[in-house]
């Protein structure tokens, strides 16, 4: 199946950073529906950069980001609404993503008032099953942020994310933040949205624990290059990179019982 | 004799919350314990009243015992001297322990100077040793630095020294690991795994992550909601939970770990 997002050879460098020295270099990868997609990589390793360039937030120093087939050209207002609500995000901490002043009902309807997709009862109907297929009873829209926990409000992010029906869900980090008992409900939730929703993932994470539980793809970047990539399990099972192997002996384990 | 004798205690907020609710145990000399939990069950507000550092307006009841000073209730000025010789605290935030504007050679001078009343060449020497035990490459220029020109492995290695820097008997270590890469996590859990038994300390290991602390230690407490609801080896605890709250905990430790490990073993099959 072709690529519902992509990156094709794309580069970025930061202003004022030294001449020749890129953030991300020469990158290309593509989102395949149904294939939930890891993105691993420590600290400096291009991985939030590359996040931001596939939401459209960084243009590219070269390259280009692709979207449904073409090029994505943040001008094109018609196809920047399609991108937008085909293209949806969630951010590593659910206290500093959601504003604290407005209800649930509000945030969460926000991208279907703000991409037009509908209003009045319509829009109530797709915020409650929203809030529905992340586990949370219409009932919460009344409520403030401030009245729930960190795994409810990372689910309320997420209801947000999906309202718009979105093809993609680009994920930061999306359980670090999380205890462990939310950190696995989370994973099972966003595990289940792929298959009921038709929805992608590409979940940017330092966890390799987490990537092998959630996605079919991984790609391993170190400073600001694809070191490694394939299916998980060859990734995880048969490293071709030392650095791979690397960062997978240094994931703490259980002990065997 | 216990070196720590931890007996019911109870840690109030401000607003009259309990948030720590009758717990009691004890650490011997060289021995090592987890504390484990999920934000909110009291783990760190146990650790901070074991040296008398509770948050303005949280107060302790009960008893804590340390190396022989009832710390529960004694005025600031006893603490002092156990602090860092007799129990140092290493936080899940470097940069809280350091000074930005003082560079790291200094700030480790400080207490080697007052604890080994070492100076001039000598004190220098022993800073570099320090670092070097750490192991900082270059410790010359990592005196010379300071803490934000540092990555964030390299303050928790610093913050180390310093916590080690008077020879302390109890290391109490809080979420060290929780702000680091995974490989920089692994270096500094074996580093911290190897001056701890060079040196026969006893240590508490705080965290969320039950593999994370079965690489620091065998035994474990789990705390919920201010209770300490189960104690045993961690071997005990994931195999056969007493508890309800450490079944289902383990539980979800075990399903991310299982998808993990399917993932190696299909790919080393395939």
């Amino acid at each position: 199946m072709s690529a519902i997002l992509g990156l094709e050879d794309v580069s970025y460098a930061y202003r004022g950073s030294h001449p020749g020295q890129l953030a991300v270099e020469g990158v290309s990868l593509d989102v395949v529906p149904g294939q939930n997609l890891g993105l691993v990589g420590e600290s400096g390793s291009g991985k939030t950069t590359l996040l931001r360039m596939l939401l459209g937030l960084l243009r590219p120093t070269s390259g280009r980001v692709i979207f449904d087939g073409a090029p994505l050209d943040l001008r094109d207002r018609g196809q920047v609404r399609h991108f937008r609500r085909s293209v949806q995000t969630v951010f590593q901490d659910p206290y500093s993503s959601l504003d604290p002043r407005q209800r649930v009902g509000r945030i969460v309807g926000e991208p279907v008032r703000s991409l037009r997709i509908a209003s009045g009862r319509a829009a109530e109907k797709m915020v409650a099953e929203a809030l529905e297929s992340v586990g949370l009873s219409a009932a919460v829209v009344s409520h403030y942020p401030h009245e729930f926990s960190g795994g409810q409000r990372q689910r309320i992010a997420i209801a947000r994310a999906i309202v718009s029906r979105p093809r993609v869900l680009l994920a930061d980090e999306p359980v670090s933040a999380l205890d462990v008992i939310t950190r696995s409900q989370v994973i099972t939730l966003l595990a289940e949205l792929g298959s009921r929703r038709d929805l992608t993932v590409l979940m940017v994470s330092h966890d390799l624990g987490v990537v092998g539980a959630l996605c079919e793809r991984t790609v391993v970047l170190k400073a600001g290059r694809i070191v490694e990539e394939g299916p998980t399990p060859q990734v995880f099972g048969d490293p071709s990179e030392p650095y791979t192997r690397q960062l997978l002996s240094a994931v703490p384990r259980l002990p065997q019982v | 004799m216990n070196l720590l004798e931890v007996a019911s205690l109870e840690v109030t907020s401000p607003d009259g919350v309990a948030r720590v609710k009758d717990v009691s145990f004890t650490v011997a000399p060289g021995e090592r314990i987890g504390l484990i939990g999920e934000s909110g069950s009291g783990k760190s507000l146990t650790a901070f009243a074991i040296i008398g550092l509770l948050p303005s307006g949280v107060t302790a009841a009960g008893s804590i015992v340390l190396d022989g000073t009832q710390v529960v209730g004694a005025p600031e000025k006893h603490l002092v001297p156990l602090r860092g010789r007799v129990c140092a605290f290493i936080f899940q935030e470097p940069l809280t322990a350091l000074d930005p504007l003082m560079k790291l050679g200094r700030q480790l001078a400080e207490p080697i100077a007052r604890h080994q009343g070492l100076r001039g060449a000598e004190l220098r020497r022993a800073v570099l040793e320090a670092l070097e035990e750490v192991r900082l490459s270059d410790p010359e220029r990592m005196a010379e630095s300071r803490s934000y020109e540092i990555s964030g492995g390299q303050r928790q290695r610093v913050a180390i020294a310093m916590a080690l820097a008077c020879r302390p008997q109890l290391l109490i270590a809080d979420e060290p690991t929780t702000a680091l890469d995974v490989t920089v996590q692994s270096e500094v859990l074996t580093l911290l795994d190897r001056l701890v038994a060079d040196r026969g300390m006893a240590l508490i290991f705080v965290s969320h992550d039950l593999a994370v602390v079965s690489r620091m230690t065998d035994h474990a407490i789990v705390m919920r909601a201010g209770e300490a609801v189960e104690r045993g080896s961690i071997a005990q605890l994931l195999a056969a939970p007493k508890h309800p709250y450490t079944a289902a905990f383990a539980e979800s430790a075990r399903r991310i770990e299982a998808d993990f490990a399917a993932a190696i073993d299909q790919g080393r099959d395939g």
